[in-house]
């Protein structure tokens, strides 16, 4: 069976956001999703749904964790994957975002995959490219693979969303992760609690139907799911948090904030780590309690879950 | 001896409150005579006869915020291409920045702006020359030179001076002249790298943004100074709430200051910058529905002295970018009126209030002879008919740039004739 003519699965042929997406969308897109953990664990984890397709990834942040995920996603399917970042491009000769974007436009790929640095940067590609456009991370904004994935791994461990109390806890400011997380779990019928210092909160998180809690202590306390975010580097000393040590004493997470969670509560961070600031080794490391590890497997199945439901209806 | 008579119009002066039904007579490129009377029995002998067909018949428009690329970025706006977009939109004086390339802060840059205008302008150019030079903040310009040269007021344009220290001294400095020194209210580093507003939408979007206060807080340091100087300030635009109020209780305590609002914070909030819309990125940025609404009630009040277009042209390169690394800026010249006009259609403000926010005051402010149907003053004039639907359509721009931040939209009423100096410099017929 060619994808082509496959039941579709959205309604749109890029995926930009998690906000564009239903409960209906996002369940299809799990349910295909667990498929493809199933060939990612086989011996040979390789179809020939998308051969003859073309994959660009177009990264102008450098990501290996996601790059890779993507590209292996799209090996996997059969497709002719090209990795494109922005120190071999002409970003940096003065080229404009559209002109790249246009010159990748002519070599006819079918799906493009961006990360930038700016929110919106996928969006407007969108609409000057004839390729399907998988926003792989755009500014603040959204990263809805990185929400789809979140879903997918805590789906499989608590079986559904409703009632789950998910804490969110870092620099919310700045993280596209937590956007479009809160977006996902929110519909999906999730509680969801941000925790941060208000230096890191983004004005009017309330407005967004989220408990918004300044102290780990209470933004912890009864939580299914504990939800850490990277404090970037350039962010740590005195911008926005006067120290490394005083945000590990206050917002990082050890055994003794996790102790006032759920008995069993699972512990989340989308990658790469910062040990020691945001979270302990300890519990980075603990099988029993980080699906640290989980999650990036399953970034692999849900992004060849959303490669194969875009390229349904590709003619 | 050249005469042109307009016969058959609603006359509105907004300087002296006329509003009626007659006639105006021009005379070498000066009104001659205006009045309900005029032609009412028999047509003069010899002046050339425009029949306005019961049109209001208004001073051309003066428009004080006004940014184009000369010199600099001819590309983008040259001061002819400016001109032509202005007389489309009734606008018969353009008061430019003088944030160019080079930035206009020596008396020989005056008088080439003067010269280039002379020569390639169809409206009147006034420009402002810099306070500080190269807009940097640190050294004041030759206020009093330029003020000789032809310069109407002084300012650092879309920037405001962030050493309390400079612009303190600056402001004294100007006071000496008596020269109007333009201010731009947003303090530096709390807008730094934001594009919009901070707010629910911002959170959304995941843009960059600075808080709404960071322009009221200049505004109180501007007066505060203002007061200790007694320099004449006038705020360029002003686009919040709590800038109004600042500025309303200076003027209860008798302070010269006077301000402006864009066409764009009357019309437009910051959800409509949608799906990051970078023709709606403007300085400041769109702000929340009850800011513009408080826009609205400071022109209807007379808070808000002038309403401005704010003019200012972005190409595809600067545009066609990322929301947060786009330039900001929309053209202006030529949706000034229309946009002002919703005032008057919502029943705000009556249509002599609104056009006086583009004549007699900006005429007062800047100390101008035009903006007015008085005799002797210049035969600026703008023929309109304030009902006219139509919707914008950035291909039908006059302008170079074609950044309309109003693409699409649906407006009533427009210029349909414009003259300066009594020589007709647009006519929407003529076609």
């Amino acid at each position: 069976m060619t994808s082509a003519n496959a039941a579709p699965i959205l309604k749109s042929k890029h995926l930009l956001g998690i906000s564009g997406l239903s409960p209906t969308d996002i369940t299809a897109l799990l349910d295909l999703a667990e498929t493809y953990v199933v060939q990612g664990r086989a011996v040979d984890k390789k179809t020939a749904l998308l051969k003859g397709r073309t994959l660009i990834n177009l990264f102008f942040e450098s990501s290996t964790r996601t790059q890779s995920s993507f590209e292996l996603a799209g090996k996997r399917l059969g497709a002719d994957v090209m990795n494109m970042s922005v120190k071999t491009s002409s970003v940096s000769k003065g080229e404009t975002l559209i002109d790249t974007a246009s010159t990748l436009n002519a070599m006819r790929p079918d799906i493009l995959v961006v990360r930038h640095q700016d929110a919106g940067a996928a969006e407007l590609l969108s609409r000057k490219l004839d390729c399907s456009v998988i926003n792989a991370g755009d500014g603040a904004h959204e990263h809805p693979t990185q929400a789809l994935l979140d879903a997918l791994t805590i789906r499989r461990h608590r079986g559904s969303f409703e009632g789950l109390v998910v804490a969110i806890c870092g620099d919310v400011l700045h993280s596209r992760v937590a956007r479009s997380n809160l977006l996902l779990l929110s519909m999906m019928g999730a509680r969801v609690r941000l925790v941060a210092p208000r230096t890191l909160l983004p004005a009017q998180a309330e407005r967004f139907g989220v408990e918004v809690h300044t102290d780990m202590k209470s933004g912890l306390a009864g939580a299914d799911i504990v939800m850490m975010l990277r404090l970037q580097v350039e962010r740590m000393a005195g911008a926005f948090v006067p120290s490394t040590r005083e945000y590990f004493r206050f917002y990082g997470l050890d055994r003794e904030k996790l102790s006032v969670a759920k008995p069993g509560a699972l512990v989340m961070h989308p990658g790469p780590m910062n040990r020691g600031v945001e979270i302990a080794s300890d519990i980075a490391d603990d099988a029993l309690v980080s699906l640290i590890a989980e999650q990036v497997e399953m970034g692999v199945a849900i992004r060849m879950a959303i490669l194969d439901a875009l390229s349904r209806g590709m003619t | 001896m050249k005469r042109i008579a307009f016969r058959n119009a609603r006359l509105i002066d907004p300087a002296s409150g006329l509003d009626v039904k007659g006639g105006l007579l021009v005379e070498n490129g000066r009104i001659a005579d205006v009045g309900p009377r005029l032609f009412n029995d028999a047509e003069p002998g010899d002046p050339e006869v425009i029949d306005c067909r019961g049109l209001v018949l208004a001073p051309g428009l003066i428009d004080c915020r006004v940014f184009t690329g000369e010199p600099g970025a001819e590309h983008r706006e040259s001061l002819e291409s400016a001109s032509a977009a202005a007389a489309a939109g009734g606008v018969t004086s353009i008061i430019v920045m003088p944030n160019t390339d080079p930035v206009i802060d020596e008396p020989s840059l005056v008088d080439f702006l003067l010269r280039r205008a002379a020569a390639t302008a169809k409206v009147r150019v006034l420009p402002c020359a810099a306070l500080t030079k190269g807009l940097a903040g640190e050294t004041m310009t030759e206020i009093g030179l330029l003020q000789e040269a032809g310069a109407v007021a002084f300012t650092d344009g879309d920037r405001s001076v962030a050493n309390a220290r400079v612009l303190r001294r600056a402001l004294s400095y100007a006071a000496t002249f008596n020269a109007l020194v333009i201010a731009h209210a947003e303090d530096p580093e709390l807008v730094k790298g934001a594009s919009v507003t901070e707010g629910e939408f911002a959170t959304r979007l995941g843009l960059p943004a600075a808080p709404a206060i960071a322009e009221a807080m200049m505004v109180e340091r501007d007066i505060r100074l203002m007061e200790l100087t007694g320099a004449r300030v006038h705020f360029g635009q002003i686009s919040t709430r709590d800038s109004l109020d600042v500025i309303a209780a200076a003027k209860a305590r008798g302070l010269p200051v006077t301000c402006g609002v864009a066409a764009h914070h009357l019309t437009l909030n910051e959800l409509d910058v949608g799906a990051y819309y970078t023709f709606r990125k403007v300085r400041p940025p769109l702000r929340s529905e009850a800011d513009r609404a408080a826009m609205m009630e400071g022109v209807a009040s007379g808070v808000i002295d002038v309403i401005v277009s704010s003019h200012e042209p972005q190409g595809a390169d600067t545009k066609r970018q990322p929301f947060a690394t786009a330039a900001a800026g929309t053209v202006g010249l030529e949706t000034l009126l229309p946009a002002a006009l919703s005032l008057v259609h919502d029943g705000r403000a009556s249509l002599s209030h609104v056009l006086g926010a583009m004549t007699a005051a900006p005429a007062r402010i800047f100390g101008l002879g035009s903006g007015t149907l008085a005799k002797g003053a210049p035969a600026d004039l703008v023929l309109l008919d304030e009902d006219e639907p139509f919707v914008v359509d950035a291909e039908k721009l006059h302008s170079r740039a074609r950044n309309t931040a109003f693409e699409g939209r649906k407006f009533q009423g427009r210029a349909q004739k414009t003259f300066v100096g009594g020589a007709c410099v647009f006519d929407a017929l003529a076609k």
